[in-house]
C-alpha cells in the first residue's frame, strides 16, 4: 500500500546511477552525428569525461575538484584553438559545447545540477540542424529529444520505473504538439541573421562558381547533391530543352573563364515564344546570388534582379533554401537582336599568344565561309567528326589548354568542349561567351518533380549572329549528342566511374529514391521552407489579409488559450470522473438524508443502513439490500460490473415510504 | 516577500491561499487550491528557449523553431500536468499515537490519489516544524506520510498546516497547496527522569492491602487478556502452543499502589508534580504495579496493565490544559 518514501525532495537528492546512465545516453544520442565532423581527440575527450563522471558515481569516487575541471577545460580550449585557430566558429563552437557537456557533468551532484545538463543536450539538439536538417536528423533528434524528456521525468521522480517515466514523457510529448503547431505556423517569423554569423557558417555548400577552369565541373558533377527543383504546372519541358542558365563566362585568361563585372539591366517580360512553361523551383542554399531559370525566363521572380547578360540575381547570396516562382518560353520571338558595342568587344577578347593551332583552324575556317553562320555550322562539324571522348577525368591539360584538348588529348568534359568552342568562335572573330547551368534533370514519378542535382552541371556557349542575337550552341551535344539526350549516364563510355545514383543497375534503388525525394521535396517545401512568405500565404489561406506581427500574435495566443483550456479540461474531467460505486452511494445517502435520515462523518455505510432501515421501516428491505451491495463492492476483494449496474438501477428506483 | 506579507496581513494570506481552519475529515484539494509557479529550472529553461529561438532565427533553422516550439509546448504540458499531479488529491488523517512532552508526535497522512493515474514525488513538508516526507502516490491506492512535529508542552498538540508540493513531471514548475487537517496528537506531560522510586506501600499512608494476585511468584497460566502487560505473557508458551497464555504471580509486593498529587512536595509547581506523577506511573508499570492516581478533583481507581497507563497518563497530559 505505502510506497518507499524519501526525506529529500528529488531535485536536491544526488542523482542516482540510473539516471545519470539515462543523461548520458541522451547526450550521446545527441552529439553522436557532431562526432564524425570533430578531430577524434576531442571525440575521445568527450567520451572519457562522460565515461569519468559515470566510474565515479559507481564507485562512490568523489568528483574531481572544481580547480582541475577548469584546468581540463583550459586544455581542452587550447586544443581547439590550435585545430581550428578560433573558439568562435561554428564547428569549434560546437565542440566547445560538447566538452562543457562533458565537464558539466563532472560537477553534477544534485538532480537539479543534473537537469541543466538534460537543457544543455536539449540546446545541442539545434547545433546539429546547423549542419543539416533533413528528415533523418529530425527523426534521431526527435528520438533524443523523448529520452531526454523521459530523463528530466526520472529526475522528477526518482522511484518511478523508467518505463513509467518513458510513458509520461510520451504523453507530455504528445500534448506539446499542438501548441508546438500553432507556435510553428503562427510565430511571427523575422527573416535572420540577426547579427553576423561566423565566417565558417556557409562553408560546405556546393554548386556552381564564378569562374569555369577545366576539371572544376567535372568535380561537381560527380556529387548527387541536389541543386534544386522544380515544380511545373501542367507539362513538363522534355530533357533536350531542359537547360537551367546560371552565370555568363566572358573572360578567359588562357585558362580559366571567369564572371567578369556583371551589368544590371531592366527587365521586359517576354510574350508569345513556343513552349511556355510556368514552374516553382526550390533552390538549396549555395551561398550565391545567382537563380537558374529555364531558358528563357519570361518573367522576373519577386525581389530578384536581372543582368544585361540574363542572369536572374538574388539581391544577397541564397543562404537558405529559397522558392520562387517563374514563367520560362522556349525559343522566345522578338529578343533583342542588338547588343552594346561594349559587350561585343568584350566578348571577342581572347589572351594573345596561346592556342596557336586553334587560332589557325578558326582563321582557315574563317576563310572557308561566307557567314558567321557558316563559321559556327562548320566548327560544330569539326567538333562532331572529331572521335572526342566525353570524361568525368580528363588528362590534365598545360599552358594552352584549348590546343591540348583539341588535337592532343581529345578527351573532356563540358567544360572542355564549351571552352573550345568559344575560343574557336572568338578567333574567328565572332562574339561568343560560356553559359553554366545545368541541362536535364531527373523527373521523378511519383510527384511530377524535376530534381536537378550537381551531376546535372553543364557548360555551353551562346555566339553572338548578327540579325539574331544571342543564339545558344551546346558543343558537348555536338560532340556527344547522348549527354543531352539521355543525360550523363549514358553519354559517358563504359566502365568509367559514375555517380552512385546514376548507375543503370541499381534500378530498384533508384526507384526507392524517387519516392524519398518526393518526400524530401515536401520536407522542404512544408517545414524547411516555411518562411516569413509562406507564413503570409497561410494567413491569406485562413483569411487574414496583410497579416502583421500584431495579428499573428493575437491569433497565436488565443490558440494557445484554447489549447491550454482544453489540455485542462481533460485533465479535470480525468480527475472529476466518480468511481460510479462511489457516486451511486452518494445518491443513496442523498436521498435517505432528505428524509431525516443523515449520515455522521464517522458513521459506516453498515451502521448507517442499519440505523435508517430502523427509521424507515418500509424501506427497510431495499436499503439493506443497498448497503450489502455497496459494501460487497467497495470493500469485497472484486467488483464486478453487472454488480455495478444492480447497485445504480436499485438506488434508482428506491422509493423510500 | 510571500512569507512576510503572511505575517504581517494573515487575513489576506488566509483569502490569497485559501487558508481554512482545520477541517473535518477528508480534505480534497480541488484546483482552486492548488497554486502553481514556474520554479528555478523553470526560468532557466525559459531562457534557454530564448537563446535557441535567438539562434533559428539568426541562422533561419526551420528545424531549430521546431525544436523551440515544440519545447515551449512541453513546458506548457508540463505546467499542466505539474498541477494535475497535485489536484483532487484526498487526504486523510491517521491516528498519531501519544508521545511525552519533549518528543516529537507522528502525525499520519494518507494520500488518496483516486484510480486515474499514479502521482510521483509528491512533498508533504509541515510549516512550523519543517519535517517533509516525498511520496509516489499509486494509482488507486494510498501514501501514508509520517511528519514529525515536535511537541513542547502536554495537552493536545494540533497538527497544524501542511504543505502538499509537487514537481513533477518536468520540474519547471512547483505546485503547492496548504491543508490543515483537525488532527491532534495526545501529549503526556515529561516524565522526570531522576525521578524517585514510587513510593512505597508504606508511605502511601498506608494504602497498602494485600492482594489476591502480585507479581512475584509465579502462580499458573491463565488466558490472555488484552489488557494483560506483554511482560507478563509467557512467550516461551506461545511459542509451543499458538495460544497466548499470561502469567499470574501472588506475592506481598502486590500492593495496591496510589499516585497522588497532594504526597508531592508543597514547594513543587503544577508542570513539575505532573512531569513527577508522570515518571511515577511510567516507573510503576515498569514494574507491573497495581496502582492508581489521584489528582485534584479526579481520581482514577488502582489497577494494572497498558490502558490503564495510558488512562493515567491522559489525565496528567490533559490536567487543567486548555
Amino acid at each position: 500500500m505505502t510506497q518507499a518514501a524519501h526525506p529529500l525532495a528529488p531535485e536536491v537528492r544526488l542523482v542516482s546511477t540510473r539516471d545519470l546512465a539515462w543523461l548520458i545516453g541522451s547526450l550521446l544520442i545527441v552529439i553522436a552525428p557532431h562526432t564524425l565532423r570533430a578531430p577524434w581527440w576531442l571525440t575521445v575527450l568527450t567520451l572519457c569525461l562522460f565515461g569519468w563522471r559515470f566510474y565515479c558515481t559507481l564507485n562512490r569516487a568523489p568528483l574531481p575538484s572544481r580547480w582541475l575541471v577548469i584546468g581540463i577545460a583550459a586544455v581542452a580550449m587550447l586544443g581547439i584553438w590550435i585545430e581550428y585557430r578560433t573558439l568562435f566558429g561554428r564547428q569549434p563552437g560546437i565542440i566547445l559545447l560538447t566538452l562543457f557537456a562533458g565537464l558539466k557533468l563532472l560537477e553534477t551532484r544534485s538532480h537539479r545540477d543534473a537537469a541543466v545538463g538534460a537543457f544543455l543536450g536539449y540546446f545541442l539538439i539545434i547545433t546539429n540542424f546547423l549542419y543539416t536538417q533533413s528528415m533523418l536528423t529530425a527523426i534521431v533528434m526527435c528520438g533524443a529529444l523523448y529520452t531526454i524528456t523521459a530523463t528530466l521525468i526520472g529526475f522528477s521522480a526518482p522511484q518511478r520505473p523508467p518505463r513509467a517515466n518513458l510513458r509520461t514523457a510520451a504523453l507530455l510529448l504528445a500534448h506539446a504538439v499542438p501548441a508546438a503547431l500553432a507556435l510553428f505556423f503562427l510565430f511571427p517569423r523575422v527573416q535572420g541573421p540577426l547579427w553576423g554569423l561566423p565566417q565558417d557558417a556557409y562553408s560546405g555548400m556546393t554548386g556552381l562558381s564564378d569562374s569555369m577552369s577545366p576539371g572544376n565541373l567535372s568535380q561537381l558533377a560527380q556529387s548527387d547533391a541536389i541543386a534544386f527543383r522544380a515544380e511545373f504546372e501542367g507539362d513538363t519541358p522534355p530533357q533536350p530543352l531542359r537547360y537551367w542558365r546560371g552565370p555568363v563566362m566572358w573572360d578567359f585568361d588562357g585558362r580559366s573563364w571567369s564572371m567578369g563585372p556583371t551589368l544590371l539591366a531592366d527587365f521586359t517580360p517576354l510574350e508569345g515564344g513556343r513552349g511556355r512553361y510556368r514552374y516553382g523551383v526550390v533552390l538549396e542554399a549555395h551561398n550565391r546570388n545567382w537563380l537558374f531559370a529555364l531558358e528563357t525566363a519570361a518573367t522576373l521572380p519577386e525581389r530578384a534582379r536581372y543582368s544585361a547578360d540574363g542572369q536572374l540575381l538574388a539581391r544577397s547570396p541564397v543562404r537558405a533554401r529559397m522558392r520562387y516562382d517563374l514563367v520560362s518560353v522556349i525559343a522566345p520571338a522578338g529578343l533583342d537582336s542588338d547588343e552594346e558595342p561594349a559587350a561585343l568587344r568584350r566578348a571577342l577578347r581572347r589572351p594573345p599568344g596561346f592556342n596557336a593551332r586553334t587560332v589557325a583552324l578558326a582563321e582557315k575556317l574563317r576563310a572557308a565561309s561566307s557567314s558567321d553562320g557558316e563559321v559556327m555550322t562548320r566548327a560544330i562539324a569539326f567538333l562532331r567528326e572529331g572521335r572526342y571522348v566525353y570524361t568525368l577525368e580528363p588528362p590534365l591539360l598545360g599552358a594552352d589548354s584549348v590546343d591540348e584538348f583539341l588535337f592532343a588529348t581529345k578527351a573532356g568534359f563540358c567544360e572542355h568542349f564549351s571552352s573550345a568552342f568559344v575560343f574557336m568562335m572568338r578567333a574567328a572573330g565572332i562574339p561568343a561567351r560560356v553559359v553554366t547551368g545545368y541541362q536535364g534533370g531527373e523527373l521523378n514519378p511519383v510527384d511530377q518533380i524535376i530534381s536537378v542535382r550537381q551531376s546535372d552541371a553543364h557548360a555551353w556557349a551562346e555566339v553572338f549572329l548578327k540579325g539574331r542575337g544571342w543564339v545558344r550552341v551546346d558543343p558537348t551535344a555536338a560532340a556527344v549528342p547522348g549527354r543531352i539526350q539521355s543525360g550523363l549516364a549514358r553519354a559517358l563510355p563504359a566502365g568509367e566511374p559514375l555517380p552512385l545514383m546514376l548507375r543503370p543497375q541499381l534500378e530498384w534503388l533508384r526507384n526507392m529514391r524517387f519516392q524519398w525525394d518526393a518526400l524530401a521535396h515536401k520536407w522542404n517545401v512544408w517545414v524547411l521552407g516555411y518562411n516569413p512568405e509562406r507564413q503570409r500565404d497561410l494567413m491569406l489561406l485562413l483569411g487574414v489579409r496583410d497579416a502583421d506581427w500584431r495579428s499573428l500574435t493575437a491569433t497565436l495566443f488565443t490558440i494557445l488559450g484554447v489549447m491550454t483550456l482544453v489540455l485542462l479540461a481533460w485533465s479535470l474531467r480525468q480527475l472529476a470522473r466518480p468511481d460510479p460505486v462511489q457516486k451511486a452511494w452518494g445518491a443513496f445517502c442523498r436521498k435517505l438524508a432528505a428524509r431525516g435520515v443523515e449520515r455522521v462523518p464517522h458513521e459506516g455505510p453498515r451502521d448507517y443502513s442499519v440505523r435508517a432501515a430502523r427509521v424507515l421501516p418500509g424501506s427497510r428491505r431495499a436499503i439493506l439490500r443497498i448497503a450489502w451491495l455497496y459494501i460487497g463492492l467497495r470493500y469485497g476483494s472484486q467488483a464486478r460490473t453487472s454488480a455495478v449496474a444492480r447497485l445504480r438501477r436499485l438506488v434508482r428506483e428506491l422509493r423510500l415510504t | 516577500m510571500i512569507g512576510a506579507l503572511i505575517e504581517r496581513y494573515p487575513r489576506f494570506a488566509n483569502w490569497l491561499y485559501g487558508f481554512t481552519p482545520p477541517e473535518h475529515g477528508t480534505v480534497v484539494l480541488v484546483h482552486r487550491r492548488v497554486y502553481i509557479v514556474p520554479a528555478r529550472l523553470g526560468w532557466l529553461f525559459a531562457a534557454t528557449l530564448a537563446i535557441l529561438l535567438i539562434g533559428s532565427i539568426n541562422y533561419a533553422l526551420s528545424l531549430g523553431f521546431a525544436l523551440t516550439f515544440l519545447l515551449a509546448g512541453l513546458g506548457l504540458a508540463g505546467m499542466v500536468h505539474t498541477a494535475r499531479n497535485l489536484a483532487r488529491i484526498a487526504i486523510s488523517v491517521g491516528r498519531a499515537e501519544p508521545v511525552f512532552a519533549g518528543e516529537s508526535a507522528q502525525f499520519r497522512l494518507y494520500l488518496d490519489g483516486g484510480p486515474g493515474f499514479d502521482r510521483p514525488a509528491i512533498l508533504a513538508r509541515h510549516l512550523v516544524a519543517g519535517s517533509q516526507l516525498v511520496v509516489d502516490v499509486p494509482a488507486g491506492g494510498l501514501a501514508e506520510v509520517v511528519l514529525a512535529v515536535p511537541a513542547a508542552r502536554r495537552g493536545w498538540l494540533p497538527l497544524g498546516r501542511v504543505m502538499l508540493e509537487t514537481r513533477f513531471p518536468l520540474g519547471l514548475f512547483r505546485a503547492w497547496s496548504y491543508i490543515e487537517p483537525d488532527a491532534r496528537c495526545l501529549v503526556y506531560p515529561q516524565p522526570e527522569r531522576s525521578a524517585l522510586p514510587p513510593p512505597s506501600a508504606e508511605a502511601a499512608a498506608g494504602a497498602l492491602r494485600t492482594q489476591t494476585t502480585g507479581n512475584d511468584d509465579f502462580a499458573g497460566l491463565r488466558g490472555y487478556q488484552p489488557s494483560d502487560s506483554p511482560r507478563h505473557v509467557a512467550w516461551k508458551a506461545v511459542a509451543r502452543s499458538d495460544v497466548m497464555l499470561t502469567k499470574q504471580f501472588t506475592g506481598e509486593a502486590a500492593a495496591e499502589l496510589w499516585l497522588d498529587w497532594r504526597l508531592l512536595p508543597a514547594r513543587m509547581g503544577p508542570e513539575q508534580r505532573l512531569s513527577r506523577l508522570a515518571g511515577w506511573v511510567l516507573a510503576a508499570e515498569r514494574a507491573g504495579a497495581h496502582y492508581g492516581l489521584r489528582l485534584p478533583g479526579s481520581e482514577i481507581a488502582p489497577r494494572r496493565g497498558d490502558s490503564h497507563g495510558a488512562a493515567c497518563l491522559q489525565a496528567l497530559a490533559l490536567y487543567q490544559a486548555s
